[in-house]
């Protein structure tokens, strides 16, 4: 799942020490707290989930109750060093609208997404006839929060058509990262992005 | 009294801006000598770094937590205010002070003009949020404090927690605005009036001139019923009262109650008239009516003097002050880089939620106010 220690890991590597993060659909603030923890960044985090926000405040986070479809409006240019959008682009309703204004708002963006073309999902489009369950996607077709359903590959795609540099990227299986084809091998892609 | 309770308190008072320094007001009238009702509980620590201001909703007081010797009720933010609650008086020195225009130990119409010995009435200067906040930081200052950990309020009283950020932004650390806006729209300017209507054409109003005569607690408790139904949300009247009959099988065909709800409002009307005074509902009233934060420049550009952190808080079902003024509210602050966490809490009280979902607020104030300590000491 998109929350192992080794996600959170790959996407601190990419994080400069002391630097200003704006996480997008930051659930219940487990990555915010590390960056603040141990790399010294300033973070605050919007998330539409009101339990969620809960346990942010409980952790002694800023965050803000809202939708991050609309909300980025609410800063200026280039506000933050790292915008991240970490397994929550997938759920926005307009992604190519989102990650535009997280590349406005942040100097680099960092994005995480499910791959929907790993083998497991592949062999059971192919062979099964079934939309893919999985470990990363383990919703059945009528109860997904997921609105998009796309690959490495795709997003690889989406940034070249936008002009947006790939400065990082990094495939992770099961705590484990994926050198080799990873839009073949890899259960989640993680992106560092800039424009 | 739970075993949590912060016990038996009393009410003090502080007297200042006598002649000839009275303090000038919005209206450019003067006001003086003023006296303010406060209440604090917990102590003071030795770098003065812990104290928090509450502010009162329209009608309440400076009785905030505890218990009056012999009271039946406690203060009226008890349930949030005591040792190990939201704010917790076992680290936190907490004072809450009548605002002025009030009619709870504070200046206000019905006080006695000191000029003519009778009580003021109509000549009571009108005074509006900004004076409320001044009158409050010269208590403030009396109690030897420079800068307050928290100012903290739910409706009026989150205005005024506003206002201060923003007239003394370097006397705040942070700011918790429950169920608050930043100005009255046309629907709740038109909700007060007809309240001030009510009051003002009872016979027994006498432009406001009715002290030691008959007070006029008809035009004074219709002003309550309507008030009170802005508090509640349709949800939780009909879960409340539903259709319910009162004291009777079928309708009765005529003029009496028959529904719970009808007796519900008649109660609280009269019980209103007995603590409250009709002419302190005009003055309170129209200074939320003349608030405006955005006012001489746009909301943002309010909020760049501000310096706290803030902790804003909406309810769902609060069609009073509902939750898209203080998303509006928080993108301002946003716009200003500055510190803000908000909440919309789903909830079917309506404006009253924030008296009654304690426990929601309990577990977002503590820990800000936890955090903002920790920030405030490593400075």
């Amino acid at each position: 799942m998109s929350n192992t220690p080794l996600t959170f890991k790959i996407i601190s590597d990419m994080v400069k020490d002391k630097s200003r993060v704006l996480d997008l659909g930051c659930g219940d603030g487990g990555l915010l707290s590390l960056l603040i923890e141990t790399k010294g960044c300033r973070g605050t985090g919007i998330e539409i989930d009101e339990k969620a926000i809960y346990q942010c405040v409980e952790k002694g986070l800023t965050v803000s109750h809202g939708d991050i479809d609309s909300d980025l409006s609410d800063f200026s240019d280039k506000r933050f060093d790292y915008v991240i959008l970490n397994e929550s682009l997938q759920q926005v309703l307009h992604p190519r609208q989102v990650i535009l204004e997280a590349l406005r708002v942040g100097k680099q963006v960092i994005v995480g997404i499910p791959n929907f073309c790993q083998l497991s999902s592949r062999i059971q489009l192919f062979f099964g006839g079934r939309a893919p369950i999985t470990q990363e996607l383990p919703d059945q077709w009528y109860n997904t929060p997921n609105l998009r359903f796309l690959s490495i590959k795709d997003f690889r795609a989406f940034c070249e058509e936008h002009n947006i540099k790939i400065l990082r990227e990094t495939g992770v299986s099961k705590n484990k990262i994926v050198r080799f084809r990873p839009n073949l091998f890899a259960h989640e892609g993680l992106f560092l992005l800039e424009k | 009294m739970d075993e949590n309770s912060i016990g038996i308190v009393e009410t003090k008072t502080y007297t200042f801006c006598g002649s000839p320094n009275e303090l000038v007001l919005n209206s450019g009238e003067k006001l003086g000598p003023i006296t303010l009702a406060y209440e604090t509980y917990g102590k003071l620590n030795g770098d003065k770094s812990n104290a928090i201001l509450v502010f009162h909703a329209l009608t309440g007081d400076a009785h905030a937590a505890g218990w009056h010797e012999g009271a039946k009720k406690a203060g009226w933010w008890d349930s949030m205010i005591g040792p190990g609650k939201s704010f917790d008086t076992n680290q936190y020195f907490v004072i809450c002070a009548n605002v002025i225009g009030s009619c709870k130990g504070s200046s206000g119409p019905a006080s006695t003009n000191p000029k003519t010995g009778k009580p003021y009435g109509l000549s009571f200067p009108v005074v509006t949020i900004e004076d409320m906040v001044v009158s409050q930081k010269h208590l403030v200052n009396h109690l030897g404090i420079d800068k307050l950990l928290c100012v903290a309020g739910g409706s009026m009283g989150g205005l005024l927690a506003l206002k201060w950020s923003v007239l003394y932004p370097d006397s705040v650390a942070c700011v918790i605005g429950v169920a608050t806006n930043y100005r009255h729209t046309a629907q709740q300017i038109a909700l007060h009036e007809v309240s001030r209507q009510a009051i003002m054409s009872d016979p027994d109003w006498q432009e406001g001139d009715y002290y030691g005569k008959s007070i006029p607690a008809r035009g004074l408790a219709l002003s309550r019923m309507i008030g009170h139904i802005t508090y509640m949300s349709e949800k939780s009247m009909e879960e409340r009262f539903g259709r319910k009959l009162i004291g009777k099988e079928k309708l009765g065909f005529d003029f009496t109650h028959d529904f719970e709800v009808e007796s519900y409002l008649k109660y609280r009307g009269t019980s209103f008239v007995q603590r409250f005074d009709a002419n302190s509902y005009l003055y309170l009233s129209k200074a939320l009516d003349y608030c405006d934060l955005s006012e001489g420049g746009g909301l943002v550009n309010v909020f760049s003097k501000a310096k706290a952190s803030f902790l804003i808080i909406s309810f769902s079902s609060d069609w009073l002050y509902p939750p898209y003024q203080s998303k509006q509210l928080v993108k301002a602050i946003k716009a200003n880089d500055l510190d803000v966490s908000n909440i919309e809490i789903e909830s079917s009280y309506g404006h009253d939620s924030f008296l009654v979902e304690v426990d929601d607020q309990a577990k977002l104030i503590a820990p800000f106010l936890k955090r903002i300590t920790k920030e405030t000491n490593n400075v």
